[in-house]
């Protein structure tokens, strides 16, 4: 086993795919020759050649629906876009074709594609490097929608999403690339998308997180009795984890990074409204960004919720 | 110091079969008489299946249409020269190219009956759902001739869209893709002059949408697109290219769309009468008629009984989109990830309580 950061786990998990199946290729703008901007795909163009790892021009659509029409013929390709801003020009891809494809062909044609790409703040990079739009990717059913929150996690569960019939937006936090390391063993790791984890088990207040807020609320749940679920899949997500939770604990706090109107959050806070609304001990809060547009370095530390303000809110439930 | 013409460029243009039904013998492809009848024969089809679907349509059996009439040459005779093995890529005016295909008659219907049963593809067959978004499936085309080539399956894919689907950015993004990668892949734009209400002349200043190729490193042609002969060669050309590892082409088919973009357009809006009538001298199929009959191949007896025949199986397709049960609440549910999540199947389990959706 070998101590890893995000970075080190992801490269990993690509090169153990790539090995395994001949159907895997990888394909976007500087993945090749560069090994990708972060060095996420470094050592990957040299090992398995420029079929499989596939050097593009910068063309964000035409990169997922390339990969689109070789996920249909039958390949499993891995296609990253630089930042989850720049999805944006392809979004027409992935909402009208990658999400639809299996619904439109009634089962006949499947598109197994993941598209990997950095989202989140936290890194002082220039505007639409730190867009947390998770939650628009998370209304358009048909599109699986995947966070991992730690080394090991990003590993398996970028094993897990190559591996799934189904299109996956694969949301790596920039912030996390190198900020933890774990322990992240070679070989298959046993997770299933769909499915959230706890954290860390208490009893007194829930804490639902995702991607690099997770790391921060595991920092601001140590001096509480708190339970931390790493939800990790955000479409479809882990309904039952959560209630399981709350109906057990009574207070819930849910943490994104991702502006509050409309965010992920509100999903989570309204499916425990409707199925757990008795178990609560006190209103659920929201720890989230504000409604703007990502700030410029200068001012992102204003929006994107820190450890401090996430135990505020904890204290403040367990309080009520 | 110097300014100079460092590239210059040409377009052509392919016609085979003029107006009066004569024929450039140096040009004509090589197919023989029973071919030539059959590409005859297919246009038919579309052109009878297209009339009745405007039928059905306005006595409420059959939702929004596009009609294809006028097209009919640009799409079987550039179908007439894929392989089974091939893939296609429509868009959604393309009956004549899943009529040359063989697709089931019935479930063209039912698609546009508002059934997505209708789109599930018979097994020999490797068609892609047709594409409502306009140009959005060009990517999709390149990316599963790579795929074809990276397997070493020695096919190739084939992509319509029309005049209007040029001006998208897709089409720059999935031509430019095609070329830096030789994808073997074949791009047929179904130029018919009007995007809804929008002319060919308002979707690009450019002279010829042929041309457009050029920018992207691959030839590119224009045909008459009401020449099924000349359509099926260029076409032809461009697959053989693409299967010995000569990489994309594109093809402008110059043709015209002579009825509605669709049943809920009305195109007396914003189109010259003239124009349609013009149109309608260089009718595809008129003639295909007449040169099959200056060679012996054609007469108003075998035209009557074709007729006939197709109006026939046309009755017979019709009734067996009829009959079909009906899709259930299940079907929705079903396709939309590889699994049912949770929350969908109490959804569905929901809807089955609030309205007896199934009948299956």
């Amino acid at each position: 086993m070998a101590e890893m950061n995000m970075v080190q786990a992801i490269n990993l998990a690509l090169r153990e795919e790539l090995e395994r199946d001949p159907d895997v290729v990888l394909l976007g703008e500087d993945v090749g020759r560069d090994g990708g901007v972060f060095r996420l795909t470094e050592g990957l163009y040299e090992a398995f050649g420029e079929e499989r790892v596939i050097d593009t021009p910068l063309s964000e659509s035409a990169i997922i629906g390339v990969a689109i029409g070789m996920a249909a013929y039958g390949l499993k390709p891995v296609a990253e876009i630089q930042f989850l801003g720049f999805t944006y020009g392809a979004i027409e891809q992935l909402f009208s074709h990658a999400a639809r494809l299996r619904s439109r062909s009634r089962g006949q044609l499947h598109c197994p594609l993941v598209v990997r790409t950095p989202y989140g703040g936290g890194v002082k990079a220039p505007e639409l490097h730190e867009e947390s739009s998770e939650a628009m990717f998370c209304h358009m059913p048909g599109l699986k929608v995947v966070v991992p929150g730690s080394p090991w996690y990003a590993k398996a569960l970028l094993q897990a999403s190559i591996r799934t019939p189904d299109p996956v937006l694969f949301l790596e936090p920039t912030r996390l690339y190198r900020l933890l390391r774990e322990d992240v063993p070679a070989g298959d790791l046993p997770v299933e998308l769909g499915k959230a984890r706890i954290a860390r088990p208490g009893d007194s207040v829930t804490v639902v997180a995702w991607g690099s807020m997770l790391e921060k609320s595991l920092r601001a749940a140590a001096g509480f009795d708190a339970e931390v679920i790493d939800l990790m899949t955000l479409n479809p997500f882990d309904a039952e984890t959560i209630l399981a939770s709350v109906r057990r604990t009574g207070r819930l706090v849910v943490v994104h990074e991702a502006a509050q109107t409309g965010g992920f959050g509100a999903e989570i806070a309204a499916t425990v409204a409707e199925d757990a609304i008795l178990s609560l001990k006190a209103p659920i809060r929201r720890v989230t960004g504000c409604d703007v547009i990502p700030p410029l370095p200068l001012l992102e530390d204003y929006n994107v919720p820190t450890a401090k303000q996430i135990a505020g809110a904890i204290a403040e439930v367990l309080a009520f | 110091m110097s300014k100079k013409i460092i590239a210059s460029f040409t377009v052509s243009r392919l016609e085979i079969l003029d107006e009066q039904g004569r024929v450039d013998a140096e040009l004509m492809p090589d197919l023989t008489d029973p071919d030539l009848v059959r590409l005859y024969e297919l246009m038919l089809l579309t052109r009878q299946f297209d009339q009745r679907a405007l039928h059905l349509q306005r006595e409420g059996r059959l939702g929004t249409y596009p009609s294809v009439l006028g097209q009919e040459a640009s799409q079987v005779g550039s179908a007439y020269a894929l392989q089974k093995s091939d893939w296609f890529f429509p868009a959604f005016r393309e009956l004549g190219v899943f009529v040359t295909l063989g697709y089931p008659l019935a479930e063209i219907y039912q698609y546009w009956n508002g059934d997505e049963r209708g789109l599930l593809c018979p097994e020999q067959l490797n068609i892609f759902p047709i594409c409502i978004a306009v140009g959005t499936h060009i990517p999709h085309a390149v990316g599963a001739a790579m795929a074809a080539r990276y397997r070493g399956d020695p096919i190739a894919t084939a992509c319509y869209f029309g005049d209007g689907g040029t001006s998208k950015g897709d089409f720059h993004e999935g031509l430019n893709m095609a070329g830096v990668f030789q994808a073997p892949v074949v791009f047929i734009i179904q130029n018919n002059q009007w995007a809804i209400s929008i002319s060919r002349n308002h979707q690009t200043a450019a002279e010829t949408l042929a041309q457009k190729a050029i920018a992207y490193g691959i030839p590119g042609i224009q045909v008459d697109g009401n020449d099924v002969l000349a359509v099926y060669q260029a076409t032809r050309e461009a697959l053989q290219r693409a299967r010995s590892g000569g990489g994309p082409s594109l093809i402008e088919c110059d043709t015209y769309r002579m009825a509605d973009h669709t049943t809920a357009d009305d195109a007396a809006r914003y189109r010259d009468p003239e124009e349609v009538q013009r149109w309608q001298r260089r009718d595809p199929l008129l003639r295909m008629r007449r040169f099959l009959a200056d060679r012996g191949l054609w007469d108003d007896a075998r035209q009557q009984q074709l007729e006939t025949e197709i109006d026939a199986r046309l009755d017979r397709a019709v009734a067996r989109e009829e009959a079909t049960p009906p899709a259930r609440a299940r079907d929705i549910f079903a396709y939309t990830w590889t699994e049912m999540t949770p929350r969908q199947k109490r959804q569905l389990q929901q809807l089955r309580d609030l309205r007896e959706l199934d009948h299956g």
